[in-house]
């Protein structure tokens, strides 16, 4: 039994309340996939399991509070989750997986995956693993086309399936066996329970641990302003004592970036029109993967960086406060991918429904504050990252061009980091980067 | 004769039943057995011989052969307050008798709105095993066990034989007992029951650690026979008795199942429809994730039972055939 | 297994002649009224009494027709004087066993109006508690046995309360109504058999309205005299006028008497017609107009007030009240039924078995 535990979604978040129940037990959940809704000082938001498996006992009631690292739920972890089949002279080879099933990419490697509640259900029944498929909809998203497609051809692989009996199942889940590792005896060569206790005598689980915490009320949704206002003052009170911030700016000559955009766009329906400031993001992304000292965390007076670029955006909320969620590895995202993940991101950040991962990913944060006429943006550090990037207003400037005056669209790009983690020169480093790709739109 | 002088003196599964049947009439007057040759003829498999001379025709009573009307009168009897026990020869001449079974019997007191309870007991001879052709060896006990409203046993000892039927009696709604042709004979001691004898509950007849076999009636002496087999090839064989077929004791089942994870179910009857499907859907149901094995069946081959031994033997469930189909489960 | 039976010392009366003759007969013998009941006061009460189903299964066919009854409904309308005439001879110790088609012997046999309604409605305060409908109709306390939808499937039923009332030395009376349908049956011989062989104290009381569904009398029967093959079985049998409530009472009178005596199982062939069609759904294509006017034109309603008129009785007077105090009591069964609450889902498994919930 794997427990699911009230995550921590940033360095600010010592509670949280659950606010709904997005399974029941008994349902089938995989990696990656939101089980329940916490709303925290911040928002609400989705949070994900960690485990593939089947709901047990949900240990809290919707509206309680509890501290993070509580368990809430309980999960039974399936052995088909736990691993690929282990390969033996005795099973048939598994046929390579033609496409559409490809490597997970490193987009989709993470546990968040874009399909709707059908393609789940599909995936679902037809044994598909979701992390296994390559998108073919809208931003990588996966439709049910691509499901079936992948059912398709992985009836053949399936053959190779692990045959176990359901007792063994039962027992290799309890002991957090990975059936792939047992050698079956039974007819077939399936693997039953003498197997299982064999391959790893090890005494039952534990019964599962209830929460001690005492549930407190959930904050009432007026308070919420409130509370954000008091989460984002501790944070950003500590940023600002304990890091010891640098500024750097520079402006950037945005009229390729324009001028390619509006190319780009002319050939495409409206509705998948990028905005100026997908290429902003993107260009940010690619720059921390460049320069990975600015992209990653300080914590016990050290630095470490990031698996993967995960901008942070900043994203204002409607109501007053400020969320800055993940775009998960922003760098390896087409335009395209990267405007759809930004469109739903910012709409569920508005909506309260981020995911746990989206919160408490991020590796550089990201600030654009040029929607709201402001042309430069000194931020403040998201502890425990080390720089923010900011960019203001897209304005049309009169440059000096090849020795000639000229009107062009530019912008200002800021980077605010941490000295103890960096120098200046490396921040001119990345601004550097940043302002490269930004005259060589076709690199984005 | 016997080895030993001071036990009790044999019994034959057939005296038994008769004894039951005697100590019914003498303890209570609504009790009257009604029947094809129950009377002079002394029962058909003699077991009401000897009956008739001592409480006379009007409680022993021989009927035409009219199975419908017999068994529809003991029906409308148990209306009027009487207990009837009637005897129809066989299981296959019960199928005359049918219409008032299902559509008097089982459904009376539902139709009646709680009005009209049927306390009527049907004994029937089932089962097949003595060369009789297709007609005279059916065992439709599992049919009967379809049917809401009705209960279905199948003593399969000596001591069910004798205990079964006063319980029975006392049921308000109609029982149907089966008896398999090949008990009749079966001898030994009968021992007073160490329990008061439900009609609720499967029996293990046999404990063991390794495999279940689960099984009734006539194909009890066969499950056992199997299980001593077993033994001497080191697997410990759990014999269940499932005594009585509706309603089934689903959680004896399952908690054997529990202790052996692999079943046997072994069943007279042919393979589709049967007793041993629904018994083999529950433990899919109930007892899944206990499962070490698939379940495996040991019933009739789909053919008409036919004449010739070699035949009859070839179509019906063997002890080789349970021994064999524990060593698929187990091996 | 022999097939001769000892030798017993009964009247094997076969059917007396009159058979035709008395349905034909536009004046049947006048009933002899019970003790105590004057002719003219008796005679209004076989006039209520069929007036009571006539009105009741009027009401049913709108009912129907409104979608407030569903399930088979088999109309009485045309056969009331049977039902009327047969229970007027029976105690209340008696036992009934009905058919399908036995609004008009549950509601002649004292079931009130309103619990039959109910039942027809599915209600909870229906006679069989919802779980019956048309074709189930019960009454323990009224020895009302059903409805039978099984064709001849009531049959063994009332030997075998019949065989019990003789074993438990009660001198009661089983009467079993069934059909010129179910004579075709094996169960109707096994069970006249059975019956004349033990002496039972049964009627066997057959409502030969001539069709059995829409298959008619000579088309399913080799030899279309039942009461002569009835007699074969060695019990007193005899046809009837169906259509004279009188002449039916009287008829059973007599084989209720004979049967009290000890003389064993009675047969009555009760000569009648169904005005309506087998049910709600019968197109009814398989009888004559001109054969159902011809029948009407004998409707045992009419057929007793003529006679009243003719004797001087007062009937329009009475038929009015009559009619008045029926109107009042199907309104108020309707009206009840239609307040009446519905059986729970959750009783769904109530009266399978007795003692456990379920089957």
């Amino acid at each position: 039994m794997a427990e699911f535990t009230m995550p921590s979604l940033g360095a600010d978040m010592d509670e949280g309340t659950l606010q709904e129940w997005l399974v029941q037990p008994g349902d089938v959940v995989r990696k990656g996939d939101p089980v329940a809704v916490v709303e925290t000082a911040k928002s609400a938001i989705e949070v994900e399991c960690f485990e593939t498996g089947r709901m047990g006992e949900l240990l809290v009631e919707p509206g309680t509070t509890v501290p993070v690292g509580t368990p809430l739920a309980l999960i039974e972890p399936t052995a088909e989750g736990a691993g690929k089949p282990r390969k033996t002279e005795d099973e048939p080879p598994v046929r390579p997986v033609p496409a559409p099933v490809s490597a997970p990419t490193a987009g989709q490697d993470r546990g968040h995956i874009e399909a709707g509640p059908l393609v789940r259900h599909l995936a679902e029944q037809t044994g598909v693993d979701l992390e296994a498929v390559r998108g073919s909809g809208p931003g990588g998203r996966l439709t049910r086309t691509d499901v079936e497609q992948a059912a398709a051809a992985t009836t053949a692989a399936a053959r190779a399936r692990v045959r176990a009996t359901p007792l063994a199942r039962r027992l290799a889940a309890e002991r957090d066996i990975d059936l792939a590792t047992v050698t079956g005896t039974g007819g077939d060569f399936a693997i039953r329970a003498a197997d299982v206790r064999e391959a790893a005598p090890r005494p039952e689980a534990p019964p599962p641990r209830h929460p001690a915490a005492p549930g407190r009320p959930a904050h009432p949704p007026e308070d919420r302003t409130a509370a954000m206002r008091r989460a984002i003052a501790g944070l950003m009170t500590r940023a600002n004592r304990d890091i010891p911030h640098y500024y750097l700016s520079t402006t950037i000559d945005m009229a390729p970036a324009m001028e390619w955009l509006h190319e780009h766009n002319r050939r495409i329906p409206v509705a998948e029109r990028i905005l100026p400031a997908a290429l902003l993001l993107k260009a940010a992304a690619l720059a921390a993967r460049e320069v990975p000292s600015l992209n990653g965390f300080w914590a016990d007076d050290r630095f470490t960086a990031g698996e993967g670029v995960h901008l942070g955006v900043a994203v204002s909320l409607r109501g007053g406060g400020l969320v800055a969620p993940a775009l998960h590895d922003a760098d390896a995202l087409e335009l395209g991918e990267l405007m759809t993940a930004l469109k739903d991101l910012v709409a569920r950040a508005r909506t309260g429904r981020l995911r746990g991962s989206e919160v408490s990913d991020p590796t550089i944060t990201v600030t654009n504050l040029g929607d709201q006429g402001v042309e430069t943006v000194f931020g403040v550090i998201y502890p425990p990252q080390v720089a923010l990037v900011g960019f203001g207003r897209i304005v049309d400037r009169p440059c000096a061009v090849d020795g000639l005056l000229g009107v062009r669209p530019v912008v200002t790009a800021t980077l605010s980091a941490d000295h103890r983690a960096t120098d200046g020169a490396v921040g001119a480093h990345y601004l550097t980067a940043v302002d490269h790709l930004l005259r060589n739109p076709e690199q984005l | 004769m016997g080895a030993s002088g001071t036990a009790e003196p044999k019994t034959t599964y057939r005296e038994a039943m008769r004894e039951a049947i005697r100590e019914a009439l003498r303890s209570d007057d609504r009790v009257f057995l009604m029947g094809e040759d129950v009377g002079r003829y002394g029962g058909c498999f003699g077991v009401s011989f000897g009956l008739l001379e001592e409480f006379g025709p009007e409680r022993v009573r021989d009927t035409p052969l009219s199975e419908s009307a017999f068994v529809g009168a003991g029906i409308g009897a148990a209306l009027a307050g009487m207990r009837p026990i009637v005897e129809i020869m066989t299981v296959n001449f019960s199928l005359l008798a049918l219409d008032q079974i299902l559509n008097n019997a089982a459904t009376l007191l539902h139709m009646s709105g709680g009005q009209l309870p049927v306390p009527i007991v049907i004994r029937m001879t089932t089962g097949a095993g003595r060369q009789l052709a297709a007609q005279h060896s059916h065992s439709l006990e599992g049919w009967y066990a379809h049917i809401p409203g009705i209960r279905v046993l199948a003593p399969a000892t000596i001591e069910d034989a004798r205990h079964m039927l006063a319980p029975a009696l006392a049921d308000p709604d109609p029982v149907l007992i089966f008896e398999h042709g090949s008990l009749y004979g079966l001898a030994g001691e009968l021992r007073p029951p160490t329990r008061p004898v439900d009609l609720d509950h499967a029996a293990i007849r046999r404990p063991g650690t390794d495999i279940s076999l689960i099984t009734y009636g006539g194909s009890l002496p066969k499950a056992l026979a199997a299980a001593d087999e077993l033994a001497a090839e080191g697997v410990d064989a759990e014999v269940i008795d499932l005594r009585t077929l509706r309603p089934l004791d689903d959680a004896a089942v399952a908690a054997s199942v529990a202790r052996t994870h692999r079943a046997v179910l072994v069943d007279e009857a042919w393979r589709t429809g049967s007793l041993a499907a629904e018994v083999s859907a529950r433990i899919a149901e109930r007892s899944f994730y206990e499962l070490d094995a698939p379940v495996e069946r040991v019933c009739s081959a789909e053919v008409p039972i036919p004449y010739a031994r070699r035949l009859e033997e070839a179509a019906l469930p063997q002890s080789a055939d349970i021994v064999a189909a524990a060593h698929r489960a187990v091996d | 297994m022999s097939l001769a039976r000892p030798a017993r010392t009964r009247q094997a009366t076969a059917a007396p002649k009159p058979a035709q003759k008395s349905a034909r007969s536009s004046r049947a013998p006048r009933a002899v009224p019970p003790a105590g009941r004057p002719a003219a006061r008796h005679r209004a009460d076989l006039l209520e009494a069929m007036l009571r189903i006539r009105r009741f299964e009027e009401r049913c066919v709108e009912l129907y027709s409104a979608a407030k009854i569903r399930g088979f409904v088999h109309l009485y309308i045309g056969e009331e004087a049977v039902a009327v005439g047969v229970n007027e001879v029976l105690t209340p110790e008696d036992a009934v066993v009905s058919t399908y088609r036995e609004h008009g012997h549950a509601l002649a046999r004292g079931i009130t109006a309103e619990a039959v309604m109910a039942e027809m409605y599915g209600k909870t305060t229906g006679c069989s508690g919802g779980r019956g409908g048309s074709m189930h109709l019960f009454d323990a306390s009224r020895r009302f046995y059903g409805g039978s939808a099984i064709v001849a499937g009531g049959l063994p039923l009332a030997a075998g309360l019949a065989l019990a009332g003789r074993m438990r030395g009660q001198n009661h009376v089983t009467c079993c109504f069934f059909g010129d349908g179910a004579f075709a049956e094996g169960e109707f011989h096994e069970t006249a058999n059975l019956a004349a062989l033990w002496n039972l104290p049964l009627l066997l009381a057959c409502e030969n309205n001539l069709y059995a569904m829409g298959t008619a009398l000579a088309r399913e029967h080799a030899q279309a005299d039942l009461a002569m093959r009835a007699a074969s079985y060695g019990m007193p049998a005899w046809a009837v006028d169906g259509m004279d409530a009188e002449a039916v009472e009287q008829a059973a009178r007599r084989a209720v008497e004979g049967i009290r005596a000890g003389t064993g199982p009675h047969f009555l062939e009760l000569r009648t017609y169904r005005f309506r069609a087998h049910s709600m759904y019968d197109p009814d294509r398989y009888r004559d107009k001109a054969e159902v006017e011809q029948w009407k034109a004998r409707d045992p309603i009419n057929r007793l007030t003529d006679r009243m008129r003719e004797d001087g009785q007062p009937v329009d007077e009475e038929l009015e009240q009559i009619e008045r105090r029926i109107t009042e009591e199907i309104d108020h069964a309707v009206e009840a039924a239609e307040k009446a609450p519905e059986e729970p889902a959750e009783n769904l498994l109530r009266h399978v078995t007795s003692a456990r919930q379920g089957g």
